[in-house]
């Protein structure tokens, strides 16, 4: 048994890909002699040498499109985009060349690579280097888009990731990188497709994503000792693929669903799982979903102003109290 | 006047040449005459004129090397050795179509052939062709990527991002500028801080500065040839600038009325490819029946892959769903 950090899970994560598979190398700016700006992968130049481990100049652009090339012939390559707002200046490669580029060959073209990055808010970096940009990729056909939560998902998804053959974009939450975990078994895999549930319960069905899941959990320990609610939290780890039937069950049983998203409302994946939600156990429904979601602003610095943006525990436990109770 | 006596590049090529350029203008007449009859949908950019960049590419390249191309990229992918129903089935968006109808004239493919896609984003593909040229390096194979674009993507970003990845991570690349004077309907020169778009901006990534007339077969294919062997024996990247024009519009739907009468008339009779280089090979007392038998011959795989084309049934509606994923499919919960 050792306790391992978020941050620490990365690198292991990463190093135990390249262990296994040859085909497998990093690339990314800072990421070797540097050991990344948030020192997530440090140790693997060492390791694995320049070869394999490749510090590149700051050309978004030029970096995943290295890494689409290569993966075109069957290479495995993961590779870093320090933040996720900086996903913005190469997104043509990301949503254009990346996603599509399967379909349109009509299936002559591969494209097993691992994009990941960090993201989310929590350390008063500002509107551009704190987004969660989960439903960016989400939108996207041609994309899999996984968000762990915790060091164990971050070893066995990036597993599935790495050896998944399609993209998969790889959100990694800056909030979390200090999260300890004990772990007994460090190489793992975890399907990509496979809610987790993180507590247990009949009354309230919450749905959450990496921060959000984990603040989603300790709401619920709050709603049982203090108030009574049993909610059952659901750890999604994966937008796409979704693992519907994971809701399903749950939503059948309790007939309230709340969603807790990081992301500004418009257009955040709480929208789709509500939809979904709506199609599929509408007669199970006792009342309405209720999304939880930054407001629809571009997220502020000061303490303070992020505090208040970003969904806190007290936050989603007062909903599921104003939902379940009317007050 | 033609120095017959220290020829380097010989009947046999030249020849070679002559077909493949002679086949990458009837299928691009054929494509046309094909919209006008409404059999070719959506749009469609033709390379009519610029026959020799791709041509000599084609000739110089070997099996499992990689290629890139535009949108304009329906020469450059016969060129590596598609079949001509693959092409114009594609276009058709028909079965035999090289993605069957998947992907359209843009976005030809063939990775038998070693087309590794054409892009339709101005400059992406640039920094992907760097992809298969580094994986060549991480392999230690020796495959040599080429990756074709215009004179107007020299302005974008990716077109920078890609030059100098290239050239610090000594890639086996070759990048081709293919000059024809015009991004779309604008002169390149009025948008364009240099005079040469492409290989005035080479010094600034330490590649050489090569400056080839792109409709002289003979100069591409030499200077093709360099660049690739330099490439395979790992002496890093290259970046040609190819001077050429467009015989047609920009896109199906452009009559090209932005480009004086004077200029256009000039480069189709004066500086054609084609017509100088089969007036060249007579200069080299190549006999005249060997050509127009080779003439004959292109002509009629044309109508016989144009034959195949129209009579090839249409995608399934079913296709729709498939290949999104490696696994076939389009699901994306369970
Ligand atoms: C990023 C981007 N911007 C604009 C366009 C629209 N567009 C398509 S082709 C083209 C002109 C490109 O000119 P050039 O690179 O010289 O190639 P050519 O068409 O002459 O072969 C433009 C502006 C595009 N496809 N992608
Ligand atoms: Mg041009």
């Amino acid at each position: 048994m050792a306790q391992l950090t978020y941050r620490a899970s990365v690198s292991l994560a990463i190093a135990q890909s390249m262990r296994k598979d040859q085909k497998v190398f990093f690339i990314g700016e800072d990421v070797g002699a540097a050991g990344g700006v948030f020192k997530a992968t440090v140790g693997l130049l060492e390791e694995f040498g320049k070869e394999r481990v490749m510090d590149a100049p700051i050309s978004e652009q030029a970096i995943l499109g290295a890494a689409m090339g290569a993966a075109m012939t069957g290479l495995r390559p993961i590779a870093e985009i320090m933040f996720s707002d900086f996903l913005a200046v190469c997104w043509d490669i990301v949503a254009n060349q990346i996603a599509k580029t399967r379909y349109m060959s009509d299936g002559q073209i591969n494209i097993p690579l691992v994009i990941r990055t960090a993201n989310g808010g929590g350390s008063k970096f500002g509107a551009q280097h704190s987004q969660s940009l989960e439903n960016w990729s989400m939108m996207i056909p041609g994309l899999k888009v996984v968000a762990p939560s915790c060091p164990s998902d971050v070893l066995g998804l990036m597993d599935s990731a790495v050896k998944d053959p399609d993209p998969v974009i790889f959100y990694e939450h800056k909030s979390l990188y200090a999260f300890k975990e004990e772990i007994e078994q460090t190489d793992i895999s975890i399907p990509i497709g496979e809610a987790n549930t993180l507590h247990e319960g009949k009354d309230i069905t919450i749905i959450g994503l990496a921060l959000m899941a984990q603040r989603a959990k300790e709401a619920a320990l709050i709603l049982k000792d203090k108030h009574d609610i049993n909610a059952k939290v659901i750890d999604l780890r994966s937008l796409v693929p979704l693992d519907l039937q994971t809701i399903k069950k749950s939503v059948i049983e309790t007939g309230h669903v709340l969603t807790v998203e990081e992301n500004p409302r418009l257009c955040g994946w709480g929208a789709e799982i509500s939809s979904l939600i709506s199609e599929h156990c509408f007669k199970n429904l006792k009342g309405p979903v209720t999304r939880v979601t930054t407001p629809h602003v571009p997220l502020p610095s000061a303490d303070i102003l992020e505090d208040n943006t970003i969904p806190s525990v007290e936050l989603i436990v007062n909903e599921v109290i104003k939902k379940l109770k009317g007050e | 006047m033609v120095d017959k006596l220290n020829d380097d590049i010989g009947e046999e090529k030249r020849l070679q040449l002559w077909e493949m350029m002679l086949k990458l203008r009837l299928v691009e007449k054929k494509a046309y005459d094909l919209f006008l009859q409404n059999l070719i949908k959506g749009t469609s950019h033709l390379a009519l004129g610029q026959e020799a960049i791709a041509g000599a590419f084609g000739v110089a390249l070997k099996q499992g090397d990689y290629t890139f191309c535009t949108y304009r990229g329906h020469a450059h992918t016969l060129a590596r050795g598609s079949s001509i129903e693959g092409v114009l089935g594609e276009l058709m968006g028909r079965q035999c179509g090289l993605m069957k109808g998947k992907g359209g004239s843009m976005h030809l493919t063939d990775v038998d052939n070693g087309v590794m896609g054409s892009y339709a984003i101005i400059g992406a593909h640039l920094t992907i062709a760097n992809g298969t040229a580094l994986a060549s390096k991480y392999n230690k194979t020796n495959e040599v990527s080429v990756c074709f674009f215009g004179d107007g993507t020299t302005n974008i970003g990716a077109f920078h991002e890609a030059l100098n990845m290239a050239k610090i991570w000594n890639l086996p690349i070759v990048f081709v500028c293919e000059n024809n004077l015009y991004m779309e309907y604008t002169p390149i020169h009025e948008v364009t801080a240099v005079e040469h778009p492409a290989a005035d901006r080479a010094g600034a990534y330490d590649l050489d500065k090569i400056i080839v007339d792109g409709n002289d077969a003979d100069e591409m294919l030499r200077t093709a040839e360099k660049a690739i062997s330099k490439a395979r024996e790992g002496k890093g990247p290259s970046l040609i600038e190819a001077k050429t024009y467009r015989h047609s519009g920009h896109s199906r739907a452009d009559p090209g009325k932005y480009r004086p009468d004077e200029e256009v008339k000039d480069w189709m009779e004066n500086k054609d490819p084609i017509k100088n280089y089969r007036a060249k090979l007579l200069d080299f007392n190549i006999n005249e029946k060997i050509i127009s038998e080779i003439e004959e011959k292109i002509k009629d795989q044309v109508e016989k892959a144009t034959e195949i084309s129209m009579t090839s049934p249409i995608p399934e509606i079913k296709e729709i769903y498939t290949d999104v994923w490696a696994n076939g499919g389009s699901e994306w919960h369970n």
